[in-house]
């Protein structure tokens, strides 16, 4: 599961690679992995959003809806894609896309790349916080597979709001937070400058999520990163993409949701105490995942 | 009501709390909102709601069960202990000092408390946030008493009440705080299953993993006069624009304008609509769905 390494790479070199500007984006995996990509446009609602691109394709001779957030590969690109941070349309494109896998009985593949869901005025209005909250409730019980995968910056809410997954992959320098690690530099640190450390002790890196049972596996990348062949990590994720989804099909509907159901039941760490309130012996730790503390 | 209020508001408020009636700094109390002093006997009297400017004050699950004369409420779930899955340390204060910190001022082991109680007889599964316990940041005791509360009203086939407000991520436990949203949102699927309806009252303040997670998407969605509520922080969104949001955004009445709530509700009239919504939504308890009418237990 484990990656090759050269060298031991810091969290925060995997930031910087997270976000490479010539690190793959959505549409280079969905127009290099599949066939015949359809691109849907529009929630129906209200617009149109470019940091989220949505649609149906054939990926290894079946049908899939793919969704994912989008940011450019340069300046430009980058303002019409609002720097991958969709607003709520953007997020109920993607829920109109869930719907509509589950009515024609499609597999989701879902790419998360987003420093997070937009945070303006606008956004507020039309109902950021509801939009996400939609989406992770549509996600919780989707009668199709869902795989997602973690492609560059995985940020908090906005990108929750496309990652309730069966699979949840992380590539091997791909990043998934609750807070950037500058923003958690500044809220628990009080000084932004000391994102290096906190991207280390918020355990952001795919190895971390593996062991704190949240991710599943680990897609490798190229040794300097995904930004010096495009081709070979393209076809990495394909492969990777390929095995989970033939996974689950085999499975039916309801060991699917079972199985969803189990797997994000049980992600959280407490201690149970058996005992009564006032005694504090006998407590029972419970956590998932693969550590043993 | 009130008669009642005065009779049970000694089970539950007593005893928990380090303030304390005897205290005379407790005679007085400031309003945060209109800044005038009040009796604190004349606030407890008006459900903590200041008789000057009608501010509603944040309350402990405490006082919200007595503010409500659950009946017999039973808490559940109160032997779940917070962990430090990161072994987090910041500032040179490691998340399980800052744990204990917050136990001891509050009392409670961490910020949510569940149970289950009536409101005019009926049963029903309530959840309450308090705000008081590092500002209700959802970690994974949060996510895990919530998800079983929401089990609970499932399987005992009974409406839920979440009472929320929340700061929003428990930061110190990284991504497993923000795994909470879903691993609620899953478990609400098997209440929407069970048909029962989920009750989302919103209070001062509700942010981030909260109002992005279950208590926007409930059955139905009340609101207290004045709370904030949003998704980003306002500090966040001025940052991003640049300018100075107007007072009235983010508000519980902006949120009813902009269409993402039912009701805005002041907490005198919130145990009447509670009744009436419990009335209209009552089903006998079954297991499984029936075709059938339904035949009303009493
Ligand atoms: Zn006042």
């Amino acid at each position: 599961m484990d990656a090759p390494q050269q060298h031991e790479i810091t969290p925060w070199e995997r930031v910087q690679r997270a976000r490479h500007p010539n690190r793959p984006r959505t549409l280079d995996y969905v127009r290099a992995m599949t066939d015949d990509f359809v691109e849907m446009h529009g929630d129906r609602r209200f617009g149109d959003d470019l940091a989220l691109v949505a649609g149906v394709a054939s990926f290894n001779g079946q049908t899939v809806v793919v969704i994912g957030h989008q940011k450019g590969q340069d300046t430009r690109e980058n303002v019409r894609r609002n720097f991958g941070m969709p607003h709520p349309e953007g997020y109920r494109k993607a829920l109109r896309m869930f719907e509509h896998a589950e009515q024609f009985g499609f597999p989701v593949l879902c790419f998360i790349d987003t420093p997070g869901a937009n945070p303006n005025k606008d956004s507020e209005e039309r109902g950021q916080a509801n939009a996400i909250a939609e989406n992770i409730l549509k996600m919780a019980g989707l009668k199709t597979p869902i795989v997602a995968c973690v492609i560059g910056e995985g940020g908090s809410g906005g990108a929750l709001a496309i990652g309730v997954a069966d699979r949840l992959l992380m590539m091997e320098n791909a990043i998934y937070s609750v807070a950037s690690p500058e923003a958690s530099a500044s809220i628990l640190w009080r000084d932004s400058a000391k994102a290096p450390d906190a991207a280390k002790a918020m355990r952001i890196t795919a190895r971390d999520l593996v062991e704190l049972g949240i991710a599943d596996d680990i897609v490798p990348e190229p040794a300097e990163g995904a930004h010096t062949d495009n081709v070979a990590t393209i076809a990495n994720v394909r492969q990777y993409l390929q095995k989970h989804l033939d996974e689950l099909r085999k499975l039916d509907t309801d060991t699917l949701l079972a199985q969803r159901y189990n797997k994000y039941r049980t992600i959280g760490r407490y201690q149970e105490k058996t005992q009564s309130i006032f005694q504090h012996e006998h407590t029972e730790p419970y956590h998932n995942g693969n550590t043993n503390n | 009501m009130k008669e009642l209020i005065r009779r049970t508001r000694k089970s539950f408020t007593s005893g928990d709390r380090q303030s304390d009636p005897q205290i005379p700094d407790n005679m007085w109390a400031k309003c945060p909102a209109c800044g005038q002093i009040v009796y604190s006997r004349e606030l407890e009297d008006n459900m903590k709601v200041c008789p000057k400017c009608g501010y509603h004050h944040r309350l402990s699950a405490r006082e919200w069960l007595t503010f409500l004369d659950t009946g017999s409420f039973e808490e559940r779930d109160m032997h779940l202990l917070p962990m430090d899955p990161l072994e987090f340390v910041s500032l040179d204060v490691s998340y399980a000092e800052k744990l204990q910190q917050a136990q001891k001022k509050t009392g409670l082991t961490d910020a949510v408390t569940g149970g289950v109680g009536t409101i005019e007889g009926i049963p029903l599964v309530i959840a309450i946030c308090d705000f008081s316990f590092m500002g209700a940041s959802m970690g994974s005791v949060y996510g895990e008493k919530m998800s079983r509360a929401v089990e609970r009203a499932a399987d005992l086939g009974v409406p839920l009440l979440t009472i929320n407000s929340s700061g929003g991520a428990r930061m110190q436990e990284g991504l497993i705080s923000l795994m909470q949203m879903a691993k609620i949102s899953i478990a609400l699927t098997r209440l929407a299953a069970a048909h029962q309806p989920h009750i989302s009252l919103l209070t001062d303040p509700c942010y981030g993993g909260v109002t992005a997670s279950y208590a926007s998407i409930a059955d139905i969605i009340l609101a207290e006069p004045g709370a904030n509520i949003g998704f980003a922080g306002k500090r966040v969104i001025e940052q991003t624009i640049r300018q100075k949001l107007p007072p009235e955004f983010q508000t519980a009445e902006f949120m009813l304008e902009h269409g993402m709530i039912d009701m805005v509700i002041t907490r005198s009239e919130l145990r009447a609509v509670l009744s009436r919504l419990l009335r209209l939504y009552r089903r006998a308890p079954q297991p499984a769905p029936v075709q059938h009418t339904a035949v009303m237990a009493s």
